[in-house]
């Protein structure tokens, strides 16, 4: 008992880890994602935010060039380094250049790249500063004074340090945030996975602490996905449930429906010895009949057991009951059972399908010849027909049938009387009420115009249904 | 306690022509480093603090070089692009010219405890620091100048260059914005921080003031009466050498504050003995002596309560680049030259 706990601790702790590796494998590769994604954008946003810095100071800058005396003079505001030194650490580059390209103030390194004549100012551009890597604007201002004519251009550059920060800060913020979102989506993962494992828990817990013979269905709580599991063990323990009351009533039964034959046969046996010689015949062959009625009631009983038991547990199968009318004919000897008398086979010519099982149904089927050919009274006629919603297989025979009281009693398990005469008419119809009633059919008798007709009534099954 | 050599050295002619040279070790120690100290601050006032250094580090020997401003940022250049062999330390007053350095990626970048610690206006790019806290301030003769006369803001100077027949004709000094970095660099923060430049240049103008290029000059001739006003004149070489006639004024209306700024060149041979020589000149030890030699001026002294709103600390940052800038610079200049008139041929005696 031990062992089987732990396995069940077991097996739940796997599920569990296996569900906390999915969601952790899935966070990992969401993180790297959200990662990636994030640096990008905070590297958008960096380099806009820090452009719009670099084009301001570009333009104050344009803004403060003036003609004096037929040359450009550019009157640098403090306001544009101002606005540059706003990324605190990184390091600054201006050039302020006449039409034809040379350098009027400012820095040689801030160079504008080759071929950006032809680009539209302003414009951005990445280069250099000292082998460190920056970004630059370049902007126009024309001039079409009467001693000067041309484009003064104004290139500002700067380092990336507060850019690349900015966008590292960014990445840092959205990678917390996802941090702390894991971590939760991590923690209620958990714990629901725990909640909804706790009703399996339960369940064992139920289960253990049973009686070994409560069969009764359990209560179904916890999600939907536990009840169907209830739910199948509740009809796994019913099937149980039934098999094992059968198996009882088979042994109560037998035990009943034995004792009476078996004291009869012992009192012809007494008698048998304590009679004078000239008895001694009769009595014997009085034992004889006693003992392979004996035999009969046996083999009724097996066929029961053998009935409720494949009603059970075989699947039903579509089954053509003109095959089985040919074979309940084939079993049973009507020779043996009431020699001279002629038994009549009628069938249809198409196929009569009824879901069962066969096994179930000849059983069923030879009951009702053996009925008909013992109690009844020739010809005996053993048939099948059919029509949309119900098929049958039949026996009839010419007599009157049993009295009313008698066929008021048929159906139950066995019957009484009928045993109490070593024969076992009652037993037989049992059999063919329970096949009847297992495949979800009927069994109807009455007086039909040639007869007292036995039926066993099923419903069609279409061939195309299958 | 000093093994010390003192050379004065004279060439006029070089770019790299440095002043003074002095080496600092300590007394009976066998120093296996020497670093090279490229410095616009007299010897005399660093005196104390590199001693106290080379007794401290015994290991480090320091050569001291003492240049002009202009003439070391050249310097500082050239070396910068390899052509010169280069300083280990850097340390300027012309602060305007450091972060231009800086900003050219001569420097190299260091980070202490104790360099983290400075204001952010003390600091850039963690290549370059301010490493002292001097007063721009007037100074006067007090046998000569009526104490009601003691201008203790820039309007009062206004006032008094403004009246008709003034006795300060041709008695005021400053320095000369082409000759000195520094005093380019003080002239061209008060045309940024105030409307009064330009009248303090019209009143410079008017009464025939004198534009001259060094701190003792002016210093000395204020004492002797030949200047009876001087301004703009670092307070912390007034202080250094006390004269009973002289008068200090912090400007009420405000008084700029210079950091001197030290750097590590990038092809410094010896950054290590750099880096240990910024961070004791930055530590409290260092900071105390420097105090003691009027270099850092502590918010709490009587003798400078100004308001907080009145002190102007030069913000080391790449603001300063404008003072740089050509065309502001040629027209900045042109400015004051029309005050001053064309500096005198061959330039200013250069002397500490």
């Amino acid at each position: 008992m031990p062992t089987d706990e732990l396995r069940v601790i077991a097996a739940q702790r796997s599920l569990l880890s296996r569900v906390m590796i999915g969601v952790l494998s899935l966070l990992a590769v969401g993180g790297c994602v959200v990662l990636l994604a994030s640096f990008a954008y905070g590297k958008n946003a960096a380099r806009q935010a820090y452009d719009r810095l670099l084009i301001g100071a570009a333009n104050d800058i344009a803004e403060s060039i003036n003609i004096i005396d037929g040359a450009a003079v550019a009157d640098i505001p403090v306001s544009a380094f101002g606005l540059l030194s706003l990324a605190l650490d990184d390091r600054i580059s201006y050039a302020v250049r006449g039409p034809d390209g040379t350098l009027l103030t400012g820095y040689e390194t801030a160079l504008p790249p080759e071929g950006s004549a032809r680009r539209s100012p302003p414009f951005y551009y990445d280069s250099t500063l000292q082998g460190e890597p920056s970004r630059f604007v370049t902007v126009v201002r024309r001039f079409s004074e009467r001693d000067y004519s041309g484009t003064v251009s104004v290139t500002v550059g700067q380092t990336l340090r507060a850019r690349n920060e900015m966008a590292l800060n960014l990445t840092k913020g959205a990678l917390v945030m996802t941090g702390l979102a894991g971590i939760a989506l991590i923690l209620s993962a958990y714990l629901v996975i725990r909640s909804a494992m706790r009703p399996l828990d339960q369940m064992a817990n139920e289960l253990l602490a049973r009686d070994p013979y409560d069969l009764t269905p359990m209560k179904a709580h916890g999600p939907a996905e536990v009840a169907v599991m209830t739910e199948a063990m509740n009809r796994f323990m019913q099937r149980l449930d039934r098999q094992i009351g059968a198996m009882k009533h088979l042994i109560s039964d037998t035990a009943h429906q034995l004792r009476t034959p078996v004291a009869a046969i012992r009192a012809q046996a007494e008698l048998a010895l304590e009679d004078d010689k000239d008895h001694q015949p009769q009595r014997l062959e009085r034992l004889l009949r006693r003992t392979r009625s004996l035999g009969n009631l046996l083999d009724q009983m097996l066929s029961r057991a053998l009935v409720i038991h494949r009603t059970d547990n075989a699947p039903p199968k579509p089954v053509d009951l003109r095959d089985i009318a040919l074979q309940v004919l084939d079993d049973c000897d009507p020779d043996l059972l009431a020699p001279g008398v002629e038994v009549d086979l009628i069938i249809t010519e198409a196929p009569v399908i009824v879901m069962a099982d066969e096994v179930s149904l000849t059983e069923a089927g030879k009951n009702m010849l053996t009925n008909a050919l013992q109690h009844g009274q020739a010809p005996v006629r053993i048939g099948v027909s059919t029509n949309t919603n119900q098929s049958e297989l039949w026996v009839e025979d010419a007599g009157e049938g049993p009295e009313q009281d008698v066929l008021s009693r048929i159906g139950g398990r066995f019957e009484r009387s009928a045993a109490s005469r070593g024969t076992s008419a009652g037993l037989g119809l049992s059999i063919v009420h329970a096949v009847a009633e297992a495949f979800g059919g009927k069994i109807t008798m009455g007086k039909q115009a040639n007869g007292f007709r036995v039926a066993l009534v099923l419903p069609t099954q279409e061939e195309d249904e299958l | 306690m000093i093994r010390a050599a003192l050379f004065a050295l004279l060439l006029p002619l070089s770019v790299s022509a440095q002043e003074a040279v002095q080496s600092f070790a300590a007394p009976a120690a066998t120093p296996d480093t020497e670093i090279i100290v490229r410095s616009t601050t007299d010897i005399a006032v660093l005196t104390p603090a590199l001693n106290a250094f080379v007794a401290l580090y015994p290991g480090i020997s320091i050569t001291y070089e003492q240049w002009g401003s202009n003439a070391l940022y050249a310097d500082s250049r050239a070396a910068c692009e390899g052509q010169i062999p280069p300083a280990d330390v850097v340390f300027s007053s012309g602060v305007h010219q450091m972060v231009d350095l800086v900003n050219r990626a001569c420097a190299s970048p260091y980070v202490s405890e104790i360099t983290r610690a400075l204001p952010a206006s003390r600091t850039w790019r963690d290549e370059l620091w301010g490493i002292t806290l001097e007063p721009a301030v007037i100074i006067y003769n007090t046998a000569l100048v009526p104490a009601e006369d003691a201008p203790t803001t820039r309007f009062a100077l206004l006032d008094l260059m403004r009246r008709a027949e003034t006795p300060y004709r041709g008695k005021i000094a400053t320095y000369d914005v082409e000759a000195s970095g520094l005093g380019f660099l003080f002239a061209f923060m008060d045309s940024l921080e105030a409307t009064t430049f330009g009248g303090l240049l019209e009143g410079f103008a008017r009464t025939n003031s004198v534009a001259t290029c060094c701190s003792a000059e002016i210093i000395d001739g204020v004492a002797s009466g030949e200047y009876l006003i001087a301004y703009n004149v670092l307070g912390s070489y007034v202080s250094s050498v006390p004269r009973e006639n002289i008068g200090v004024i912090h400007p009420d209306d405000y008084t700029l504050l210079l950091s001197r700024a030290y750097m590590i060149p990038k092809t410094a041979r010896n950054k290590d003995g750099a880096e240990v020589l910024l961070d004791f000149l930055l530590s409290d030890a260092g900071q105390n002596i420097l105090a003691a030699g009027n270099l850092v001026q502590r918010p709490d002294s009587d003798e400078t309560a100004l308001s907080e709103s009145a002190q102007r600390p030069i913000a080391i940052d790449p603001k300063l680049l404008v003072a740089m800038d050509r065309h502001r610079r040629t027209r900045f200049v042109g400015q004051w030259r029309s005050t001053f008139g064309a500096l005198p041929a061959g330039g200013f005696l250069s002397a500490p």
